[in-house]
């Protein structure tokens, strides 16, 4: 049988696969980095495919054949033969033990669903409360950068934002804080209500974005907006957070800011409405909106 | 000579030779190049699990966290989650881990794009009407499941990014009605963040989704097997033939030349395109956020709706509806359920109740293209959404301007995408031009106006006309 031309083609593609392995082996040993090791071990067997795919259109019988497909449905006497063979011991099996079984299946299945409760640990209280309130709750816990440190009047310079915790809890996640302050002109802009828990132009809000729950970590001072990046929501700080902008439809809540009397912020109250997305509730914490927004 | 050897051995055991010679190779099937687009969505997963192995071979999925002493020296001495310093160490310090890994999430990419393809395909050409709708049903499963896995691969690294994610998904459950908060809560051990995650995950990624893929991955091809290939429309094949070539040794060797392929570009990606440096953007600190952020691309229309969705929380009954429940709850769940019903909605309309063996051309059903182009409009401008702060960004947009154009163009432009793409087919089916530079202008007008193709009726003449006047091979009258 004369060869093929393709059949040289694809002789040297198997052995470019296999000197390929070969460049591997060493890039590996001699560390020449992970380009050279991805390229050489595609490029092997990259020439193992193109020689498998000429080889099967080139040298490999090929044609055009028929078969007849198996009837589907099939044929009635291999149905009947189904049924009579499938139901035999139907007759001397009452309909009680198959329904009674059944029932208890069902139980079981029921039964074994109820571990997952195993999920989320059995001293935590019922989700829907224990997303209402955070660590803040109470009052006097002092403010903390993630770094650790406590944060003064002076630490936040006027067009700064800063990311506050709760002291000592800095994987409280929701209980993150953001600060900003707003200049001394600003301060006069804002509603009585919201303005009489910051302090000097301090500002405090949840940090977590009303829609998603992403860290607002943006802080655009010539406008006072906070800005989302996962869905570009818009925070307006002088507006007592309201989203103005962006999917979000709630407020940043305001965290009630004081100072101790070393100085130090620190929160007088948990948040002034609900942190974070919005969930199915009816027990929504009235958020206190002032005369105006 | 070994695999005669071989064989022998196997053949006196097993019995090779009975089953082997009819049911796998002489075997016919249908050959045409768009029925290998589910193989590489095969030859994807089985890579993604041979690499998966390497990986979770040096994956640490504990919680708590660790120094990081490896060769980045930008994070050297630095406390990170242990999963991230395990993955970075992954990454750099392991002769291979870099391209074991990129290669892993490249495959996952290209994965979920070949099931896309491979689904357009039997969706656009009638593949999922009877007898084929369970595997229809079971395939739109696999997507689902793919996209559960290839998201909480990504999320395993404990990385900002990944975590801006898990944001969302806890976002998301919450916005489940009545059962949201205990979903979330069950999910990350409690409130979110939490500490059980990375391994809940770790479970879910690596033996939940993958045991339930091959599960119903082979219960999909044993089903193609079993049922036989449908076959395009042709020469002699009709719906109680096959017509094709024989399964050996032609179209097997093919088809490992195809997972060979798929192999090799993985690994040509995996080494030589980086995706991925969760170095770069650092380990999660709460409170810290970075932007652009975008899930991976088969998340994109859901996170593209999230984008998009206007500020509304409207109240209902005392409840308070979470913005996220539209766009990231019903949508995407209305969306896979009309996907999955697919087979019989279409049924209702066009009473199509017979068994098929032989495909459509797209063409031959106008109504699927036009609702088909439709619903990939729809679902690739919300996709394209996904990166509407990166398009603000480099072509210095507004931001809001092109937010609010997008709203305008996700209602507008698929009915209009739509209809062209309806007319099109019809205007294709009627006149019988074989590609769209052959349809003329008279085509697309006709088709405008007929319901179905033109009528290839016989008029009848009176009697008188053709005794008196018309000549007896004239033929009908027009």
């Amino acid at each position: 049988m004369k060869p093929k031309p393709a059949a040289g083609i694809i002789t040297l593609c198997f052995l470019l696969c296999a000197a390929s392995s070969v460049v591997f082996v060493a890039a590996y040993v001699l560390n020449w980095g992970s380009q050279v090791l991805g390229g050489t071990l595609a490029g092997g067997i990259g020439a193992l495919a193109v020689g498998l795919l000429l080889w099967s259109s080139q040298l490999l019988p090929g044609g055009e054949f028929v078969e007849t497909r198996e009837p589907l449905p099939p044929p009635l006497p291999e149905q009947t033969a189904f049924v009579a063979t499938a139901q035999r011991g139907g007759s001397s099996s009452p309909t009680i033990v198959r329904r009674t079984l059944v029932l208890g299946l069902f139980g079981l299945f029921a039964a074994a669903v109820v571990p997952l409760r195993s999920l989320i640990p059995s001293s935590s209280t019922v989700p829907q409360r224990a997303l209402a309130t955070t660590s803040w709750r109470g009052g006097g816990k002092r403010l903390m950068t993630p770094e650790g440190r406590l944060i003064r009047l002076g630490d936040v310079p006027v067009g700064t934002e800063l990311t506050a915790f709760p002291e000592g809890e800095p994987d409280a996640y929701y209980a993150t804080a953001v600060v900003v302050r707003v200049r001394p002109a600003d301060i006069a802009l804002l509603n009585p209500d919201f303005a009489r828990y910051t302090v000097d132009g301090v500002i405090a809000f949840s940090k977590l974005c009303t829609h998603a729950g992403c860290p607002v970590g943006l802080y655009l001072q010539e406008s006072r907006q906070l800005f989302c990046p996962c869905h570009q929501s818009v925070f307006d700080v002088l507006h007592a957070g309201q989203a103005i902008a962006g999917p979000a439809s709630r407020p940043l809540p305001q965290l009630p800011l004081g100072v101790d009397d070393q100085g130090y912020l620190i929160a007088l109250g948990d948040f002034r409405g609900q942190p974070g997305p919005t969930y199915w509730t009816s027990y929504w914490r009235p958020y206190r909106l002032g005369a105006s927004q | 000579m070994i695999t005669r050897w071989l064989f022998r051995r196997l053949d006196d055991r097993v019995g090779l030779s009975t089953a082997g010679r009819s049911r796998l190779l002489n075997r016919v099937v249908p050959d045409h190049w768009s029925f290998m687009l589910g193989e590489i969505a095969v030859y994807s997963f089985v890579y993604l699990c041979l690499s998966g192995v390497f990986l979770s071979l040096f994956f640490d999925d504990s919680p708590g966290s660790t120094v990081y002493t490896g060769s980045f020296t930008a994070m050297r001495g630095e406390e990170v989650s242990s999963p991230y310093a395990s993955v970075v160490r992954l990454s750099w310090d392991v002769r291979f881990g870099l391209v074991m890994r990129q290669s892993h999430h490249w495959a996952a990419l290209i994965f979920l794009g070949a099931i896309v393809v491979h689904l357009l395909r039997v969706f656009f050409t009638g593949g999922f009407r009877k007898p084929r709708e369970l595997n229809w049903m079971i395939g739109v499963t696999l997507v689902l499941l793919a996209m559960l896995n290839g998201f909480t691969g990504y999320d395993l690294p404990d990385d900002l990014l990944s975590d801006m994610g898990l944001n969302i998904v806890n976002a998301v459950l919450l916005a489940v009605p009545f059962i949201g908060t205990w979903l979330s809560f069950m999910l990350f051990g409690g409130e979110f963040l939490g500490h059980d995650i990375i391994r809940r995950l770790m479970a879910i990624h690596s033996i939940i989704a993958p045991a339930l893929i091959a599960g119903l991955l082979l219960l999909h091809v044993a089903l193609v097997v079993r049922q036989r290939h449908a076959q395009f429309p042709g020469p002699g094949r009709t719906d109680t033939n096959v017509v094709g070539v024989r399964l050996w040794p032609a179209r097997l060797v093919r088809s490992l030349g195809l997972m060979a392929l798929c192999f090799s570009l993985f690994l040509f990606l995996g080494g030589l395109v980086q995706i991925d440096p969760i170095w770069l953007w650092g380990d999660t600190v709460a409170g810290r956020t970075m932007g652009p952020s975008q899930p991976d691309w088969y998340m994109g229309w859901i996170d593209g709706a999230l984008r998009l969705m206007p500020g509304w929380e409207p109240t209902l009954f005392g409840w308070r509806m979470p913005n996220m429940f539209l766009p990231a709850v019903v949508m995407p769940g209305l969306s896979f359920l009309v996907l999955f019903f697919w087979p019989f909605i279409e049924r209702l309309f066009t009473k199509d109740r017979a068994a098929h063996q032989v495909l459509e051309r797209p063409r031959d059903r106008p109504v699927r293209v036009g609702i088909g182009v439709m619903a990939l409009t729809f679902y690739g401008l919300l996709l394209s959404a996904w990166a509407l702060d990166v398009i603000g960004y480099y072509s210095g947009t507004p931001q809001f301007f092109l937010v609010d154009a997008w709203r305008y163009a996700v209602l507008v432009a698929p009915l209009v995408t739509g209809f062209i793409a309806f007319l099109l087919a019809k205007a294709l089916r009627d006149s019988g031009a074989e590609a769209f530079i052959e349809l003329t202008w008279s085509d697309l007008t006709g088709a405008l106006r007929r319901a179905s193709p033109p009528p290839e009726e016989v008029v009848p003449l009176p009697k008188e006309d053709v005794v008196a006047h018309v000549p007896v091979d004239a033929g009908p009258i027009p």
